[in-house]
């Protein structure tokens, strides 16, 4: 460890500097990949693929009150693109140039190379609206310098990576960069979009061009809008409305809903009344957890299976997921939430606008239907929440003027880049980084079963890594096993033990990775019950602790311990402990109204143990979550 | 001598084959076998105290050898020796005194010592009793007659003269006064659940929220004290794996009409920030106030510490070890079976032996105890009443001699 720190320190200085100053050595740079730049704006943005836009360099654009944008006359957004992508794509195409000259072996040349010039792409497009329709500096500012501070600050505390560090690091420096050359200009840009306003004011706002609306809008999304570019050109006429209320509304639901208390007896009542499953409740209920629904499991499949005619409403194949969520069948964020979407992929394929309704409607009140249904076999994952925002938004971002198999197709293939950008492609994002952060000789500890953490381990077994893996597990679930079998298959050397032996075990563990369930905005990781303990463990004994998540796992919400929200599992579980009958002390007790059994399924990481987040977007402390959470948040994490 | 050595034989195999389970039983077993060791041995009309360390040490060492683990065996024996100096010690004092011998002493400590004998006599016990000072090292700086001729009669084993006119009596007297404390340490060691438990009421208050590892008789007994003094709280029972003793314990404690809640062990952290202590039982306290526990424990001690709970440790005074642990996680600890953890040939289908170093691709760790380091334990509760870890060591220093620390280190240099 301190070797390699010492090292660090040797780059530390550069790295700062590149990160916090508009240094000199840049502008050379950018002289020369000026030329390619007109190329690379915007239009040849479209080409790029989902897969490379989720590249980790890839700058967070800001997010900016959007009835300013809205209110933008067209005429300045027209001038002011060129300077921000020119400055952007050059200090990436610096960058890229530098990774590849400076160090790696060929095939990671290639590849970062392959990375960087689809950043280029991403750049510019992003940075696009950010450059382009400015805004205040007061929100701007602060929210997106700071964010690529704490990133190069993350990235210093660790021990380098190789390459794709450093890229990361740049890419994010280039931002901060680029605002400080455009200074001048921007508050120009702002003098301007002043006037402008107060102009547009004067007239009324309700006569934009279609064309201004239209770029707007792009601008608006300010994701790299290869996809969104169709829904942009068609949604012209029919959202203008939607877009100029949004903005207070997004406001308000920013702040998201409380959840549902259980022991809220009206509105249990009132659940009650829809929710198909109609589960007897559990008898010895845990005092603390009034507010989480306990129900007596085993119960509900039976009843669904016989009802199984009698529910016309539901669609077979969420029935059938709903099924498989009860029974314990698919389990883990990435799997029940995939396995949920396809359900309402087939659901929107087989679905019919009824007579005098419209689809966008219909259509979200059905999802709506479906999606309790499926929290009545159990309760809905943060991701899978995350997801039901994102489609529930597509559904009502399809104008009435299409139709109906358009829009079908369209939320078809919404969904499947859903799955395959936050999802898959994430997924594989989050190895590509995490595997720089394995070396030879280590022992990588992990808990229970991570579907990232797992690829992880072995694509670094494929790179002929030499690591040891200590899978440690817990009860009931057992998870670990399942990981264990999967890995020693692939024939990495594992030792397996229990969460109690934790802190045996840590004294020769070099890295913690941990899988999640969501990430929270104020950096607490929620995640399978006994994630926290191996966390605290690491943490005392002074080895990293690394969270590999997904960036549609994030959640703005905040929570402090792991009792106000989680999850109940079957407390028969925990009174039973399979293969081992000399266990039978509580046989015949579990019906004592002393005696409860708590069977927790989640439980929340207080931030202070984790180094660091692996995400799709980079590598970064779990201080930057919230502007994660911000900069990607509503109209850009989601779509 | 061969009763014993059957009865010695048998316990050893009980101890190598970990048949006894908990330390109390150890202690006491322990403690029982040595008191019939000390009655079948033969005492010699000269040094009988040397001749009963000898023999109980010679046995001691087997049997700490035997379980190294299990630290209250090493504990008792060193216990019984002490008591043998110790009644040794009153027995000389009191020979000294009877018999007048103030030719020896000084001129100042003639007179109180020759007004009362009986007095001087307890007075000497009590100072060597409660000092950890070695004797040796006493007789250098204090230069005193009486306590010059103790060590020398114990560990040196000249008998000074002047005490073969009650020889036959003194020996007698020996070997029945150590029984008699042995009996003592035996009561002591079954009931030091009371005494433990008799603190209850002053730790546990109406509507706490208390949470504990594993199964422990003293934790129980001391939640049962609580509860029968009309307090009611609740209990948070963590289950303990892989030995899931936590059942066990909530099935009792749920047979005392306590409120129990069983959580498995990883749901600790989730529940610590509602407990309001954590009680919890030990396999042994070493002297720097360190506890060596079930497995687990740690996890317990840091949640608790992170939480600002305090973490309140159960301690008979026969699992208080005048030793420092070293490297106490692998040196004190053993590991268990992995089939409490895998099934035998569950993974044979997935290994693949017929390629690679040889070397084994799947380890499985057990370990049976945990070290929980002195500065994550709030309180010791012993028979004694409340102490802080950091002083444990002074409170050791009560139930031992400071020459019998080294029994087995002894043994092996000498083998």
């Amino acid at each position: 460890m301190d070797s390699r720190r010492s090292s660090r320190a040797v780059i530390d200085p550069k790295v700062r500097q590149v990160g916090f100053f508009t240094s000199a050595p840049l502008p050379p740079d950018r002289t020369q990949s000026d030329p390619p730049d007109p190329i690379r704006s915007p239009p040849l943005a479209d080409a790029s693929s989902p897969g490379n836009s989720l590249s980790p360099v890839m700058i967070p654009p800001p997010r900016h009150p959007s009835d300013s944008l809205l209110r933008l006359p067209h005429s300045p957004s027209d001038a002011f693109p060129p300077p921000s992508p020119t400055t952007t794509t050059t200090s990436l195409g610096d960058f890229s140039d530098d990774v590849t000259a400076a160090s790696s072996p060929p095939p990671a040349a290639a590849r970062v190379r392959g990375r960087g010039s689809s950043v280029k792409q991403q750049g510019a497009a992003s940075s696009f609206p950010g450059g382009g329709f400015e805004v205040p500096p007061s929100v701007k500012a602060p929210s997106s310098v700071p964010a690529s501070g704490l990133t190069t600050v993350s990235v210093v505390k660790l021990p380098p990576g190789i390459s794709v560090e450093v890229q990361s690091d740049r890419a994010l420096n280039s931002k901060p960069l680029k605002e400080k050359t455009s200074k001048a200009e921007r508050r120009a840009i702002q003098e301007a979009q002043r006037a402008a306003k107060a102009a547009a004011k004067a007239e009324g706002i309700k006569t934009p061009a279609v064309t201004a609306l239209a770029n707007a809008k792009s601008a608006k999304s300010t994701k790299p809008s290869p996809q969104r570019n169709d829904s942009a050109v068609v949604v012209a006429a029919s959202e203008k409305k939607g877009g100029d209320r949004s903005v207070e509304k997004d406001r308000k639901k920013d702040v998201p809903h409380p959840r549902m208390q259980y022991d809220d007896k009206s509105r249990v009542q009132k659940l009650k009344k829809r929710s198909v499953v109609k589960p007897t409740e559990a008898r010895n209920r845990v005092e603390l957890f009034r507010h989480l629904p306990q129900y007596e499991h085993g119960t509900q499949l039976p009843v669904l299976q016989s009802k199984f005619f009698q529910l016309d409403t539901l669609h077979p194949a969420v029935y059938k997921v709903g099924l498989q969520y009860l029974s314990g069948d698919i389990c883990g964020g990435n799997a029940r939430c995939i396995a949920m979407l396809q359900a309402f992929q087939e659901a929107i394929r087989d679905y019919s606008t009824p007579p005098a309704k419209t689809l966008s409607r219909d259509l979200t009140a059905k999802i709506s239907s479906y999606v309790s249904f499926l929290i009545d076999c159990r309760p809905l994952s943060v991701s899978m929440g995350n997801a039901i925002r994102f489609l529930k938004s597509q559904i009502a971002k399809i104008p009435i003027s299409l139709s109906e198999s358009e829009a079908k197709a369209t939320l078809h293939s919404d969904i499947e880049r859903f799955i395959n950008e936050k999802i898959i492609l994430a997924d594989r994002v989050i190895v590509k980084h995490a595997v720089t952060k394995i070396r030879d000789g280590d022992v990588l500890l992990t808990y229970g079963s991570s579907s990232a953490v797992e690829m992880i381990l072995q694509h670094a077994h494929e790179l002929g890594k030499q690591f040891r893996v200590v899978i440690v597990d817990s009860r009931p679930k057992h998870e670990g096993k399942l990981l264990l079998r999967r890995l020693v298959r692939k024939g990495l050397s594992c030792t397996y033990t229990h969460i109690n032996a934790i802190s045996y075990i840590m004294h020769e563990v070099t890295r913690v990775f941990l899988g999640a369930s969501s990430v929270l905005s104020n950096g607490t990781v929620y995640s399978r019950v006994g994630t926290a303990c191996v966390a605290m463990v690491a943490y005392g004994f002074h080895i990293p602790v690394l969270v590999c998540c997904e960036a549609y796992k994030f959640h703005e919400r905040v929570q402090l311990d792991s009792i106000c929200s989680n999850e109940l599992g079957d407390p028969d579980s925990i009174s039973k402990v399979p293969g081992r009958e000399d266990i039978n002390h509580l046989d015949g007790w579990d019906k004592s109204e002393n005696l409860q059994l708590l069977n927790l399924i989640y439980d929340a990481t207080p931030s202070d143990y984790v180094s660091l987040i692996i995400t799709d977007y980079g590598m970064i402390p779990p201080t930057s979550v919230p502007v994660i959470v911000r900069e990607y948040g509503r109209g850009q994490l989601w779509i | 001598m061969p009763d014993t050595q059957v009865l010695v034989n048998d316990f050893l195999n009980k101890l190598k084959k970990r048949k006894i389970e908990g330390s109390q039983a150890t202690a006491r077993q322990t403690a029982e076998l040595l008191r019939s060791v000390i009655s079948q041995q033969r005492v010699p009309y000269t040094n009988q105290a040397g001749a009963l360390i000898d023999a109980v040490k010679a046995v001691g060492e087997q049997l700490i050898a035997a379980n190294p683990v299990e630290l209250a065996v090493g504990n008792i024996v060193r216990r019984v020796l002490h008591i043998i100096r110790e009644e040794d010690l009153s027995l000389t004092t009191a020979a000294i005194g009877g018999l007048n011998l103030s030719a020896v002493s000084d001129d100042e400590n003639d007179d109180d010592r020759d007004g009362d004998s009986t007095l001087s006599a307890a007075a000497v016990a009590a100072a060597a009793r409660s000092t950890l000072r070695p004797p040796s090292l006493q007789t250098l700086l204090e230069d005193t007659p009486v306590s010059a001729a103790v060590p020398q009669t114990s560990s040196s084993g000249g008998d000074s003269e002047g005490k073969t006119a009650d020889k036959s009596s003194r020996s007698r007297k020996l070997k029945h006064d150590v029984i008699e404390a042995v009996n003592e340490l035996i009561q002591d060691i079954v009931t030091c659940h009371e005494q433990i438990a008799e603190q209850a009421v002053e730790h546990i208050h109406q509507n706490e929220v208390i949470l504990t590892l594993g199964s422990s008789r003293t934790v129980l007994e001391f939640l049962f004290a609580a509860k029968e003094k009309k307090r009611s709280f609740r209990v948070f029972v963590a289950e303990g794996a892989p030995r899931y003793q936590g059942h066990l314990l909530a099935k009792e404690l749920v047979a005392r009409g306590l409120q129990t809640t069983l959580i498995t062990d990883s749901a600790v952290f989730a529940m610590i920030s509602r407990v309001n202590m954590v009680i919890v039982g030990a396999h042994a306290v070493m002297a720097n106030g360190g506890v060596i526990a079930p497995v687990g424990m740690n996890l317990v001690a840091l949640a608790a510490q992170k939480h600002a709970v305090p973490f309140v440790v159960l301690a008979g005074s026969h699992k208080l070890c005048p030793l420092y642990p070293h490297n106490p996680e692998v040196l004190l600890n053993e590991l268990r079976s992995p089939s409490e953890l895998l099934d035998f040939g569950e993974f044979s289908d997935c290994m693949d032996f017929g390629s690679g170093s040889g070397s084994p691709l799947l380890h499985v760790v057990n370990p049976a105890f945990d070290y929980v380091p002195p500065k994550l334990v709030s309180l010791f509760i012993t028979d004694t009443g409340g102490h802080n870890p950091s002083y444990m060591y002074r409170l050791i220093a009560d139930y031992y001699s400071a020459d019998d620390l080294v029994v087995q280190r002894r043994a092996t240099a000498g083998n």
